[in-house]
């Protein structure tokens, strides 16, 4: 009582009106729309069930759920099998070419074609695509062909990088796929700044990363910076239980990447990467959203990366090959495709077979060509830096030129264009 | 990176109280930049109508034509959208309206990297970074992706249509991290562009060369100046070029190099060289580390076959390195003395200790005269 006579005094004498404070029964902070409680609890992983893995196939590739198949075409069906092959089958010669020294370095996909190809089939050409650098089957999606492929990881005259980059770093303009560059994560905010240039023209942006990836502030800022300024992107998390050697338990102690979506206020989707019906069905929705509300989406795909991190990994060292085989064999992304379309008359052992033949033979020709070619003009090396040479790159240039003329023995010339 | 610090609440006050009418703000003000005092520059770079200007003024008035003439011109960072804690945003989200200009999260390696992706995807992008201080955080998107950009792609992909903009400089009470200039950290990474203005003139048409230079650019400006540099700035569209250096006072006997508010305390060592010891000094403003303006520096020593380099950042891996380097290896035969570096000390930007840490002009003209008796 005493009390109430007391704030009615300030209400009274008070020079603005604070009857909202004295009338209202809610919380009034301006940080977070809430209520109170009067019970001391913490809020932990055990408030919350795990986010479920959206699916659509088993793992012998039979549709679950009829409701749930995207009832793609026989020939999407099978651009999407021959895509998935096509990338491992060049995986596999381009792992056996760097074994050999015949390339530097060299990292494959093995597991996680379904990722790639699911979501890119899901998207249109013009949607802005930013990598990590293991979503090669995008770019296989998309056109990129095995000649700009194998020049990439060769650096030759072909390259659309100029030689510039360590292999597996593609990027093509044409296709709107933003050139892959090492630092991991920094491509994350960079596409919630491009799907802002972009909100309002009808096209969406994805950006792939892996689970070890999001722990880098980078990530933090971007989930941040998409949420508040209302950035029209798909944030594709591929969760494959590594980054290099160390498992997700040291990655992180949340329920994966997931769960951290709605800490931002965003909408947010775990899927079963190893399911390519289920990895369309989720991006497409995700795609719609973003031009439909203007914001973004969290997409998490669980899968498991069956080869080593990369060339210079033997993943043995910190983990079995009874796992890693229990993966290659019981939930491989490609066979549960070939079981869908073998169960549905859409594919067979005479077709597998003419198509690894074929797909092969390309990928070693493309692949003998681009070793037969030669190095882009090592003046290459001073250029693009700036729009337009500054001058004291010139000087650096020319005081080159006059080196390598002088001592051209020394230097490997007859391998680069003249 | 920051709370609201006593800084930006001291320009907020000064605000509320109708610009520095507070006579108790104005002296805090004057006692505090008391090592420089300001000289106008002499001639405008372009005719047209004049105003009378502050820098945060000049540069409010280039963001304005810079949204005004470019419909993908967007303005962003922490605080801008209520018109910057220095006021340079001003007005600017009322006139072009939220989409244009607005707030970020509080994150500046968010900031960067989501400036270099609008700008990769055609937006005009002009973040700013509140202090110099508190770059650091984006130094992995500024020097691994930024520079790199077009680089990289074999210049398929470029974010040359980004701008980044930050207070640097001493500014009588900033201590450790409201008062950094690190440009040098930056000089060392190709594919980008950095400045540095003397004032309102210069900040404009340098802010305006940056929005619309085909690479990406860093403009430092030195925030002592935001309001205590006032002169008569051309109202219309002009853009100062970057990569020139201006000789701001001929001389024969030494060259002065500096940037930033250090031009202003080097002006003042040439007239009290003057006036002391009857020594002429030439005073070029080197406005832009990268590129820098190497044939007018080299031209100028040559004549004067002595050079001092003077910058607020410590001495060691400085740009005042570089500018040495470079003076020795082009004027060997013309140099009568060693070049001089005048700069802060090899230590973080105290706070108490400031009036012993800056190159002050008594420390300049005292190594102007060891030159002249070398």
């Amino acid at each position: 009582m005493a009390t109430r006579k007391f704030l009615q005094t300030i209400l009274k004498n008070g020079k603005i009106n604070h009857h909202k404070f004295y009338s209202s029964e809610s919380p009034l902070f301006p940080g977070a729309r809430t209520t109170w409680t009067e019970r001391l609890d913490f809020t932990g992983p055990h408030s919350y069930s795990p986010i479920p893995v959206y699916r659509v196939m088993d793992r012998q590739g039979n549709i679950i759920k009829s409701s749930q198949d995207p009832k793609l075409s026989n020939e999407v069906i099978e651009k999407m099998y021959k895509d998935m092959t096509l990338l491992k089958t060049m995986d596999k010669i381009l792992y056996e070419s760097q074994r050999q020294g015949r390339i530097s370095f060299y990292m494959t996909n093995y597991g996680e074609e379904a990722t790639h190809i699911g979501s890119a089939a899901a998207l249109d050409m013009e949607d802005l695509v930013f990598g990590q650098y293991r979503e090669a089957g995008v770019l296989v999606w998309r056109g990129f062909s095995l000649k700009d492929f194998m020049s990439q990881c060769y650096g030759n005259v072909d390259d659309l990088g100029k030689g510039r980059q360590m292999p597996v770093h593609y990027g093509s303009n044409k296709i709107n796929f933003v050139t892959i560059s090492s630092p991991l994560s920094t491509q994350i905010p960079q596409a919630a700044g491009a799907a802002y240039a972009l909100k309002g023209k009808n096209r969406v942006v994805i950006c792939y990363f892996g689970e070890g990836a999001a722990s880098e502030g980078d990530a933090h800022a971007a989930f941040n910076f998409a949420a508040t300024l209302e950035c029209p992107v798909i944030f594709f998390c591929r969760n494959n239980g590594y980054a290099i050697s160390t498992p997700t338990k040291d990655q992180y102690r949340g329920d994966g990447i997931a769960a951290r979506g709605p800490g931002y206020g965003i909408n947010t989707l775990r899927v079963d990467g190893n399911d390519v019906f289920a990895v369309f069905n989720a991006t497409k929705k995700a795609k719609q959203y973003c031009l439909k509300e203007n914001k973004p989406v969290v997409l998490e795909a669980l899968t498991y990366r069956i080869g080593h991190h990369s060339t210079s990994d033997d993943s043995s060292a910190y983990r079995s090959k009874d796992e890693v085989d229990s993966w290659r064999q019981f939930d491989s992304p490609i066979n549960k495709l070939r079981m869908f379309m073998e169960a549905n008359g859409l594919w067979n052992a005479d077709k597998e077979k003419q198509w690894i033949d074929k797909a092969k033979k390309d990928i070693l020709e493309a692949f003998a060509d681009a070793e037969k070619r030669p190095k882009p003009n090592w003046h290459e090396m001073f250029k693009d830096v700036y729009k337009f040479m500054p001058k004291h790159l010139t000087k650096q240039l020319n005081e080159m030129q006059s080196h390598v003329e002088k001592y051209k023995e020394h230097y490997p010339t007859k391998n680069y264009a003249a | 990176m920051m709370a609201l610090n006593k800084l930006s609440f001291e320009c907020l006050r000064s605000v509320k109280n109708g610009l520095f009418k507070d006579a108790r703000v104005l002296q805090v003000a004057r006692v505090k930049m008391s090592h420089f005092t300001y000289m106008p520059d002499a001639k405008p770079p372009v005719g047209g109508e004049m105003l009378k200007m502050n820098m945060f003024q000049a540069i409010n008035n280039a963001l304005d034509l810079a949204l005004k003439t470019d419909d993908s011109a967007i303005i962003f960072g922490e605080d801008v959208a209520f018109g910057g804690v220095f006021r340079c945003s001003i007005g600017l989200q009322k006139k072009y309206g939220p989409e244009r200009v607005f707030n970020t999260p509080l994150c500046e390696q968010g900031i960067i990297g989501f400036a270099i992706g609008a700008a990769s995807a055609g937006a005009t992008s002009i973040a700013e970074i509140q202090f110099a201080d508190y770059i650091f955080p984006a130094f992995d998107q500024i020097v691994n992706e930024a520079a790199k950009y077009r680089y990289r792609s074999g210049d398929q992909f470029d974010c040359g249509k980004l701008t980044i903009r930050a207070p640097c400089g001493a500014v009588g009470h900033g201590a450790l991290y409201h008062s950094q200039s690190p440009e040098a950290y930056f000089a060392h990474t190709p594919g980008i562009k950095v400045v540095v203005p003397r004032g309102p003139i210069k900040a404009k048409g340098l802010l305006l060369a940056c929005i619309r230079d085909p690479d990406p650019c860093l403009i430092f400006e030195p925030k002592c100046m935001y309001r205590a540099a006032v002169e008569q700035v051309p109202v219309g569209d002009y853009i100062s070029p970057i990569g020139k250096a201006d000789v701001l006072k001929k001389g024969d006997k030494i060259t002065l190099i500096g940037w930033g508010t250090q031009v202003h305390v080097l002006l003042e060592v040439a007239q009290l060289a003057k006036e002391k010891f009857n020594i002429s000094c030439e005073v070029i403003d080197l406005v832009s580390i990268v590129p820098w303006d190497r044939d007018t520096i080299i031209e100028s020593v040559k004549k004067t076959k002595r050079a001092l380099v003077a910058h607020e950042a410590p001495l060691t891996g400085g740009f005042g390195a570089e500018l040495a380097a470079a003076i020795q290896e082009d004027c060997f035969l013309h140099l009568e003395a060693p070049v001089a570096r005048i700069t802060g000390f090899d230590t973080p930007f105290p706070h108490i200790f400031e009036p012993f840490y800056l190159p002050d002009k008594w420390r300049c003209l005292q190594a102007i005269k060891d030159l002249i008796d070398y």
